[in-house]
C-alpha cells in the first residue's frame, strides 16, 4: 500500500469548503436576482451577464499577472460572487461599461491588489459601488420603472440599450425611495405628504418599483438571507445587529420628530438594507470573526447607514457604511476575543477558589 | 427508560461547553457487532513504552519461555507501567521494531512467538477490594500495568494515588467516546456494564470519593441504559449522565465543565477541583486486575471504516499486529486513503501494517477517500468557523497566521499553549488549512526553544557561579596573604621593639 502522508489529525473533514460556500451564497441570492432580471427585462439580463463575465476575466488576468495558480482560484466562485453583488447594485439599464468598470474596480483594486482571496481589507463589491457612485453620479442614478420581461424592450432593443450607448429610454432620475424623501424634505414638504406620494410600503417590500437591478425586493432578499442562516453559512447575529440598530435609531428619531424623519419600516423595507444585512455585512473576509465582534460591526453599519441616509448627501449609505466599518474590523478583532478555556478575560488562569465556588 | 434519558438531558443538570463540531459519527458501521475474540496471532510485539512516562525495563531475554500474564517489563520510575506477556510462548527477540506511530521509528520491543497453548502463569494474588486499603488497590493497579485506555495512556495508578494531595469528591467515568467510528467503549458498557460498575466502585474506594458519574453521549442510549441497570459499584451509587453528542465532549476538562459546571483553570489538574476522570475501559481493566488478578494484556479495539470488509469490535491481545486485526475483520476492501490507530479526529496515521496495537489503541481505521473529504488547501477567508468551533476559546486562524510568520512567541501570547489539538478547527475549516498540524509543529518548536533557553541560562548561571567561586577563592587567598604579611610585619615590629628595649641582650627566639 502507498505510504500515507504523515500529518496530524483530524484525518477527515467536514463537507464544507470555499467553493461550496460561495455557490450556496449565490443560490440564496438567486431569487431576488431572478426577480430583478424579470422585472427589468433584457437590458438587465445583458448587464448582469457582462458584469459577471468581466469579473471572471479580471480575476483570471490578475492571477496570471500575480503568477498564482489560475484554476483553483478562478473556480472557487469568489470572483463570480463579487461580480454578482456588483451587478445587483447597478441601475438595471446602465450601459455595459459601467458593469465592466465596476467589475474591474471590485476584482482588481478591491481584491487582487491586496493579495487575492481572503486578503482584502474592504468589501470588493462595496468598493466598486462607492467608486461608481462618486465617479459616475449620472449613470448610477438613472432608473427605470419595472416593465417585466415580456412588456419591456426586446433583445435587439436591449442590445442597443446596453451596448449602444446613451440613454434611449425614459429615465427616472430619482428612484431611490429614501433619496426621494430627502430631496422632498429639503424642498420643505412635510413627511406625511411625501410618504403618500411614494410607492406604498407594500410595493417596496415586494419590490414592485424602480430600483437597482437586484435590490428591489426586500422580501426575496430576506428569504435568501434566512436560507443562508439556516445553512449555517452566516450567523444570524450580523443581520440582526444591522437591522436592529437601523430600526432603533430611525424609530427613536421618528418618535421624536415624525415630521422630519422617515418611519423605521421604510428603512427596513428597502432592498439595499436587506442586501447589506444578509449578504454584504456577513462577508467573511471583511467582517470580524467573533460573535460579539460581529454584533458590534453590524450595529455600527446600521447606525452609519441611518446617519448617511438622514444627513449625508448621497441617496444611499450602505456602501460607505460598510467600508467605514471594514476599516474598524482589525481593531474589533484585536480587542473582542473569546475567553480562553480555563482563563479569565485578561488571560490569567482562573482562580481555583472561584471556580470551586460555582459548584452546583 | 425514556423518562430517564429525558432527565439526563435536562439542561439544569448539564452545562454548556463552548465550541465543538458535529462530525458524522459513522458508529453504525461497528456499533451493532458484539465484542468478538480473535485467534492467536503468529507473532506478538510488545513495545516497552506504551504509556506516558519512562519506558519499562525488560525482564526477559531472547529464548526465554514465558507464561500468559507473566511480568516481562518492569516500570521504571514513578511514572511508568509494567508490561505482561499477553500469551504463553517464547521470547524470540528483545530488540527494536517500528513504533505504532506516524514516524515508524524503531523502538525497544519484546517479540514473542505464541506457543498456541495460551497457558496462564500465576495470577496476581487475590484482593478483596471491600477490605483492602486504598493504597493496596492502587498498588495492585500499578502492578497490573493499567494505563488510561482512552488513548492518553497515563499510568492509572498515579491518578489513583492523588487522594492524599487533593481533597477529592467525585470520580467521573468517561464513556463519552466522542471520536467518530469508535464503538469499543459503547460495546464494553452494553456487554459488561456490571464489571465496569464494579471497577468504578473499586476506583472510587482507592480515591476515597463517594460520588461516581458515568458520562455517556446521547448517541449511545443502550450503553446508558445498561449502566443505569448496574447503578451500584461496590456499594457506591453510580449516576449516569447523558451529554449531547458533540466532539470533543470526551476531553477531560470539557467533560468536567459539561457535567459539573466547574471550569478547570489553565495549567491545573481536574483533581484540584476534587474531580478525577478515568476512562470506562480503564475501570473494566481495574475490575479484572483486582477481582481476578489479571494484568492488562488485552483490550477492545474497534476495527472500522469503509476500507474494512467487515467492521467489528475485537478483544485483541496487546501486541497483536494491525495486519492480523484487519485480516480477522475480512481484510481491506480496496486501497484505503488513510490507515489510522485511534479515531479520525486525533488518531495517528501509520505506514506499516505490521506494527502492533498497544494499551492505548482504541481503534484501527481504514478510511476510503469518500470518507475523508480531503481537498487542496486554500487561503484563509477569515470566515471565523475555527473561532466558533474552538472548544478552548482560541482564534486558530490568527495562531496560524502568526506561526506562518514564524512569530512563535506571538502565537503563544494568543494562547497556543492552551490548544488541546482536538482538531475541531481543521475539521471545520472551509479552506482545508492544516491548522492543528501547524500548532503541533509550533508547540514542538517552542518547547525546544524554551529548553535551549533554559539550558543557556543554566550554563550561564553555572559559569557565573564558577567565576564567583574562583573569585571568592582568590579573594580568600589574598586575604590570607595580607593577614600573614600583617602578622609578619607586626612580629618584626615587636622584635624590633624588644631589641630596642634590651639593647645589650640577645634576641630571644
Amino acid at each position: 500500500m502507498k505510504l500515507p502522508q504523515v500529518a496530524s489529525g483530524p484525518h477527515f473533514h467536514s463537507m464544507f469548503n470555499v467553493p461550496r460556500t460561495m455557490v450556496a451564497v449565490m443560490v440564496c441570492l438567486a431569487p431576488a436576482t431572478g426577480f430583478g432580471l424579470y422585472q427589468f427585462g433584457w437590458p438587465a439580463v445583458l448587464l448582469f451577464a457582462v458584469t459577471l463575465a468581466a469579473a471572471l476575466i479580471f480575476e483570471v488576468l490578475s492571477l496570471i499577472v500575480a503568477g498564482r495558480p489560475v484554476l483553483p482560484f478562478a473556480t472557487d466562485g469568489s470572483a463570480l460572487l463579487t461580480g454578482w453583488l456588483v451587478a445587483m447594485t447597478l441601475p438595471p439599464w446602465a450601459p455595459w461599461w459601467v458593469g465592466v468598470l465596476g467589475a474591474f474596480v471590485a476584482i482588481v483594486i478591491g481584491k487582487q491588489v491586496f493579495g487575492g482571496l481572503g486578503q482584502n481589507l474592504f468589501n470588493p463589491a462595496m468598493v466598486a459601488r462607492a467608486m461608481l457612485l462618486i465617479a459616475l453620479p449620472v449613470p448610477m442614478t438613472q432608473w427605470v420603472a419595472p416593465m417585466g420581461l415580456k412588456d419591456g424592450p426586446g433583445i435587439s432593443e436591449a442590445l442597443r440599450i446596453t451596448f449602444g450607448g446613451g440613454p434611449g429610454y425614459d429615465a427616472m432620475s430619482s428612484a431611490s425611495v429614501l433619496g426621494h424623501v430627502q430631496s422632498q424634505l429639503d424642498a420643505g414638504r412635510p413627511m406625511p405628504e411625501i410618504l403618500s406620494s411614494m410607492a406604498s410600503l407594500h410595493d417596496q417590500f415586494f419590490g414592485l418599483m424602480a430600483g437597482s437591478l437586484g435590490e428591489t425586493s426586500a422580501l426575496l432578499l430576506l428569504i435568501g438571507g434566512l436560507c443562508l442562516v439556516s445553512l449555517r453559512i452566516i450567523q444570524i447575529v450580523t443581520p440582526l445587529a444591522v437591522l436592529g440598530s437601523i430600526f432603533l435609531l430611525s424609530g427613536a428619531a421618528w418618535l421624536i420628530d415624525p415630521e422630519h424623519f422617515v418611519p423605521p419600516l421604510f428603512h427596513l423595507a428597502s432592498g439595499a438594507t436587506m442586501l447589506c444585512a444578509f449578504f454584504i455585512a456577513t462577508d467573511y473576509v471583511t467582517a470580524p470573526v467573533t460573535t460579539a465582534g460581529r454584533a458590534i460591526y453590524g450595529a455600527g453599519i446600521g447606525a452609519l447607514i441611518w446617519v448617511i441616509r438622514v444627513w449625508g448627501s448621497f441617496p444611499e449609505g450602505v456602501a460607505f457604511a460598510v467600508l467605514l466599518m471594514n476599516a474598524v474590523t482589525p481593531l474589533i478583532d484585536t480587542y473582542v476575543r473569546p475567553r480562553i478555556f480555563g482563563r479569565t478575560r485578561s488571560g490569567k488562569p482562573l482562580p481555583l477558589a472561584a471556580s470551586a465556588g460555582e459548584k452546583p | 427508560m425514556i423518562r430517564f434519558s429525558l432527565s439526563g438531558l435536562k439542561p439544569s443538570t448539564l452545562f454548556r461547553v463552548r465550541g465543538g463540531v458535529h462530525p458524522e459519527t459513522r458508529k453504525f458501521l461497528s456499533a451493532g457487532s458484539a465484542i468478538e475474540a480473535m485467534a492467536l496471532p503468529a507473532l506478538i510485539r510488545v513495545p516497552l513504552q506504551q504509556h506516558i512516562g519512562a519506558p519499562a525495563e525488560p525482564l526477559v531475554k531472547q529464548g526465554d519461555l514465558v507464561l500468559k500474564g507473566q511480568l516481562i517489563g518492569r516500570a521504571r520510575g514513578p511514572v511508568s507501567a509494567n508490561l505482561h506477556a499477553p500469551t504463553s510462548g517464547k521470547v524470540i527477540a528483545v530488540g527494536h521494531f517500528p513504533a505504532p506511530h506516524p514516524s515508524g521509528l524503531p523502538v525497544p520491543t519484546i517479540t514473542l512467538r505464541p506457543d498456541g497453548e495460551d497457558r496462564w502463569g500465576p495470577r496476581l494474588p487475590r484482593l478483596r477490594p471491600e477490605d483492602a486499603a486504598p493504597e493496596e488497590i492502587a498498588a495492585r493497579v500499578a502492578e497490573a500495568g493499567i494505563v488510561g485506555m482512552g488513548g492518553a495512556t497515563f499510568p492509572a495508578a498515579v491518578k489513583l494515588n492523588l487522594r492524599g494531595k487533593y481533597p477529592l469528591h467525585t470520580l467521573i467515568l468517561n464513556a463519552a467516546e466522542c471520536e467518530p467510528y469508535l464503538t469499543c467503549d459503547d460495546r464494553l458498557l452494553r456487554e459488561h456494564a456490571e464489571e465496569v460498575a464494579d471497577g468504578a466502585g473499586i476506583m472510587a474506594r482507592a480515591l476515597g470519593v463517594a460520588r461516581i458519574i458515568v458520562v455517556v453521549e446521547s448517541n449511545k442510549p443502550e450503553a446508558a441504559s445498561a449502566m443505569r441497570r448496574h447503578n451500584l459499584g461496590m456499594g457506591y451509587p453510580i449516576e449516569v449522565k447523558v451529554v449531547p453528542t458533540q466532539y470533543p465532549m470526551g476531553s477531560e476538562k470539557h467533560m468536567v465543565k459539561a457535567v459539573t459546571g466547574q471550569e478547570t483553570p489553565a495549567r491545573a489538574l481536574t483533581a484540584e477541583l476534587g474531580i478525577v476522570v478515568h476512562n470506562a475501559a480503564t475501570a473494566h481493566a481495574v475490575h479484572l486486575a483486582v477481582r481476578y488478578g489479571e494484568p492488562l494484556i488485552s483490550r477492545v479495539v474497534t476495527v472500522s471504516g469503509r476500507g474494512i470488509a467487515r467492521p467489528a469490535n475485537v478483544r485483541a491481545l496487546i501486541g497483536t499486529p494491525v495486519a492480523d486485526l484487519i485480516a480477522h475483520c475480512g481484510g481491506l476492501s480496496g486501497e484505503p486513503e488513510k490507515l489510522l490507530l485511534g479515531g479520525p479526529m486525533m488518531g495517528q496515521p501509520i505506514a506499516n501494517l505490521r506494527v502492533p496495537i498497544v494499551k492505548g489503541t482504541n481503534g484501527v481505521l481504514a478510511l476510503s477517500p469518500s470518507e475523508t473529504h480531503r481537498s487542496a488547501a486554500m487561503p484563509c477567508i477569515r470566515c471565523g468557523s475555527c473561532v466558533q468551533a474552538c472548544p478552548c476559546g482560541l482564534t486558530p486562524f490568527e495562531l496560524n497566521a502568526r506561526i506562518q510568520a514564524d512569530d512563535l512567541e506571538g502565537a503563544a501570547e494568543v494562547g497556543l499553549l492552551d490548544c488541546v489539538s482536538c482538531g475541531c478547527c481543521s475539521f471545520i475549516c472551509p479552506s482545508n488549512i492544516a491548522l492543528v498540524q501547524g500548532f503541533n509543529f509550533a508547540k514542538g518548536r517552542l518547547a525546544e526553544k524554551q529548553a535551549r533557553k533554559h539550558q543557556q541560562e543554566e550554563t550561564k548561571r553555572l559559569a557565573a557561579a564558577r567565576s564567583a567561586r574562583e573569585e571568592a577563592l582568590a579573594e580568600a587567598k589574598r586575604a590570607a596573604m595580607a593577614k600573614r604579611k600583617a602578622e609578619m610585619a607586626a612580629k618584626k615590629a615587636r622584635e624590633a621593639a624588644e631589641a630596642a628595649a634590651q639593647p645589650d641582650g640577645e634576641v630571644v627566639k
